[in-house]
């Protein structure tokens, strides 16, 4: 970034909605891919409005990359709008699906413990596994997976972050 | 009425007024092709030999009219062809609309016979790409792609379209407007920022403008002539601004950057405002960011929102398209009580003295001595046989710095070069577009020995539309940049540089139909020059034979500072 110092990258939360078109989620990967921009996670579903899908992208930056990335990502056609949490009081949430090998004595009571401490449910049973959902900020989800880490953890689905705005800000068009 | 897929194509074009589309056939535009022949009395369609060249053609037609330039190719291996024009035209924001060919729909994704993904591989190179899927959105998306190449900041768009849409039938209107909700460039400049720019105006000691090819392509060199003259400031071009400002003019200063003038970059060193216009504050222009400009506050004006801020940080940014912006700058000044012409220039009188005392240095001075041409010498001669009216083409290399350097533009649009990809081969493919949108003008192709092999071809397609191009080589015999390179920074290991095997270039234009001329003495320069431009209704290649270890001078080193030039 040339003489923008490159100070202090943050971690941000980027909202985007985006035209619901084939083609436009690569758009947005490739514009981060060919600028050398790093993204830690990204999410996408079809809004309420069908013609519309919404993208959560999480990335680091100092704030001239994040402004960069800001005006990258506005000035790919098919991106509506966006909004960069960071700047609003928000709430993040990540949904993991973690499945534990259980046959060790004692593993189904200790996952069933650690279920309750983390608000986690136990959505799938079998002889041999345990199959937990937990939702929560990033950081709970990943100290959920960090205490399960002394069973055989046999698969772990995380679906990256997705962010809402606190109160009367919104992301709409 | 009901029409085909291919007539709708025709009638689209017609409608957005385009009269020339450049191309190659092939089988996945054959009903497209078949549409055009029978409208050859509405579209003139320019054969070109190589799609590379169609696209750098329409990008010479763009360039020299600020109307998108169009191509059609075929798929898979024509697409792909087209691909180093439209990123050449990415770069340098020429308004392009490029129709690719596709396989059927049925067949999209089975790895059919001249297939590509060309939506997919153009995507990091085009401001946007459509795969027409539906029929009835194929006239509405041409729409779009005319919209978008044009209007903003502009770009190539590309349109593939699969072979059977082509054939099959709908109704047929055309939209008359498009609009796009995600898509809204902002035309106006912030008032409050345009009176904090004129403040920081009023009150530099050491102004600089420095203003790059938004400026010509934002049809603006009017009001930034306007500008700088009721400001008195001196006034710098990029090497995509050259012809925004009049070269001949007392203010203008020369172009800046690696091989701008000791006095241009020198002035930028020392300035304390920085008043940037449609230009992108490039690598080739700051040197080393870090030295860039150490004393100056900068204003930049932009209609790219992501161009302010991405290298220098910027204190007074103004978004808006460049036209817009410069009136409304004009009208601010001159609303200032007490603020003339005089008062401006009296404002910066010892930042004049102090650029005139660098002027001395007189850093384009070279002697052309009786043995060999200096190709500098050639481009002198060439401005004064045309009496700098003329279209200037060039590849890239040394000739494309001295075709910048010694060719004075006076106007915006006369000077058509590959600044931001900097492809070799433009040259000769964007003169034909030049000519052809001009028939009457004169235009020179600048090229070097290594740079006009790259579309040799296309001298064919000038004698099938007998293109009066004059070419003017400038042959060293050597990747002369390259070598130059080499000779500063590698210890004259000239790896690859020298270009043995050169062809017959007399013989070569003679087999295509033109005229050739091989010219080795000083002496004979001008009298070549002055021969071919009076063959008025010939191509003439001119191969000057000329030194062949010339450099580029002033040049900053890359990675040095722009006060850290080397001057001879």
């Amino acid at each position: 970034m040339g003489n923008l110092s490159s100070e202090t990258a943050k971690r941000h939360v980027i909202s985007i909605l985006i035209e619901n078109e084939s083609g436009a989620l690569s758009r947005v990967s490739g514009l981060f891919s060919a600028r050398g921009y790093n993204i830690e996670s990204l999410t996408v579903a079809p809004t309420e409005d069908g013609s519309l899908s919404r993208l959560t992208l999480v990335t680091r930056g100092n704030d001239e990359i994040i402004e960069q990335i800001i005006k990258q990502l506005h000035k790919l056609i098919e991106v509506v709008k966006l909004m960069d949490l960071a700047e609003y009081a928000h709430i993040e949430r990540e949904m993991m699906l973690v499945k534990v090998d259980v046959q060790k004595k004692g593993a189904c009571e200790s996952v069933k413990r650690l279920a309750d401490i983390f608000r986690a449910r136990i959505i799938d049973v079998s002889d041999k596994t345990y199959t937990l959902e937990a939702t929560g900020h990033r950081e709970k989800v990943s100290a959920l997976l960090n205490a399960l880490s002394e069973l055989p953890v046999i698969e772990v689905v995380r679906s990256g972050s997705m962010g809402i705005a606190r109160g009367s800000s919104s992301l709409r068009l | 009425m009901e029409l085909t897929g291919a007539e709708i194509f025709v009638e689209c074009l017609e409608a957005e007024g385009v009269d020339t589309l450049f191309g190659y056939p092939g089988g996945a535009v054959l009903f497209l092709y078949d549409a055009l022949y029978q409208a050859t009395d509405r579209i003139n369609h320019i054969l070109v030999r190589h799609e590379q060249g169609a696209v750098h053609a329409a990008e010479g037609y763009a360039k020299a009219t600020n109307k998108p330039g169009v191509v059609l190719v075929t798929s898979g291996p024509g697409a792909t062809n087209a691909v180093t024009g439209i990123a050449d035209a990415y770069m340098d924001s020429v308004p392009l609309v490029v129709f690719t060919g596709q396989v059927p729909r049925a067949m999209i994704g089975n790895d059919a016979f001249q297939e590509v993904d060309i939506v997919g591989i153009t995507r990091p190179c085009v401001k946007h790409n459509f795969l027409v899927t539906d029929i009835d959105d194929l006239a509405v998306t041409i729409k779009k792609a005319f919209y978008l190449a044009r209007s903003g900041r502009p770009g190539p768009v590309l349109v593939d379209i699969p072979k059977d849409i082509t054939q099959i039938r709908t109704e047929f209107s055309y939209p008359e407007t498009v609009s796009i909700r995600s898509y809204n460039p902002t035309v106006k400049g912030n008032k409050r920022q345009i009176r904090r720019a004129i403040d920081l105006i009023l009150a530099a000691e050491k102004p600089m403008l420095y203003t790059g090819g938004g400026v010509v392509l934002g049809d603006a060199a009017e009001e930034l002539t306007q500008l700088t003259r009721d400001l008195g400031f001196p006034i710098t071009n990029t090497l995509m601004g050259l012809g925004g400002y009049p070269a001949t003019d007392e203010q203008f200063v020369g172009m800046l950057g690696m091989h701008g003038t000791y006095e241009a970059n020198t002035a930028m060193h020392e300035s304390d405002l920085v008043i940037a216009i449609g230009a992108r504050f490039d690598d080739r222009v700051t040197g080393n960011i870090d030295k860039f400009c150490p004393h100056a506050k900068f204003i930049h004006v932009d209609i790219d929102p992501s161009s302010i801020s991405k290298n220098v940080h910027v204190d007074v940014p103004i978004v808006g398209d460049v036209k817009w912006v410069l009136k409304a700058l004009l009208e601010e000044l001159r609303s200032r009580d007490g603020v003339t012409g005089a008062t401006t220039r009296a404002q910066i009188a010892p930042w004049w003295q102090q650029i005139n005392e660098w002027r001395k240095m007189d850093c384009l001075k070279y002697d052309q001595d009786d043995d060999t041409i200096r190709a500098q010498y050639v481009v002198d001669k060439f401005w004064e046989i045309t009496g700098g009216d003329a279209y200037v083409c060039s590849d890239v290399g040394q000739h494309q710095m001295w075709a910048a350097q010694y060719y004075k533009f006076d106007k915006p649009l006369r000077w058509i070069n590959s600044g931001g990809l900097g492809t070799m081969g433009f040259g000769l493919p964007a003169a034909m577009g030049v000519q052809i949108a001009h028939p009457e003008a004169t235009v020179g192709c600048i090229t070097g020995d290594g740079s006009i092999q790259m579309c040799i071809q296309e001298l064919a397609t000038c004698t099938q539309y007998q293109l009066p191009i004059k070419v003017i080589n400038l042959n060293n015999g050597y990747l002369g940049m390259v070598r130059q390179w080499q000779e500063f920074f590698y210890q004259k290991r000239y790896a690859m540089s020298y270009m043995d095997a050169l062809p017959d270039f007399v013989k070569l234009a003679e087999s295509y139909g033109h005229i050739g001329m091989r010219i080795e003495k000083p002496g004979d320069v001008e009298g070549a020059l002055k021969e071919a431009m009076a063959l008025q209704n010939r191509l003439v290649f001119m191969d000057f034979i000329t030194k062949q270890e010339g450099n580029v001078y002033p040049m900053i080193p890359a990675g040095a500072g722009q006060n850290e030039m080397i001057l001879v």
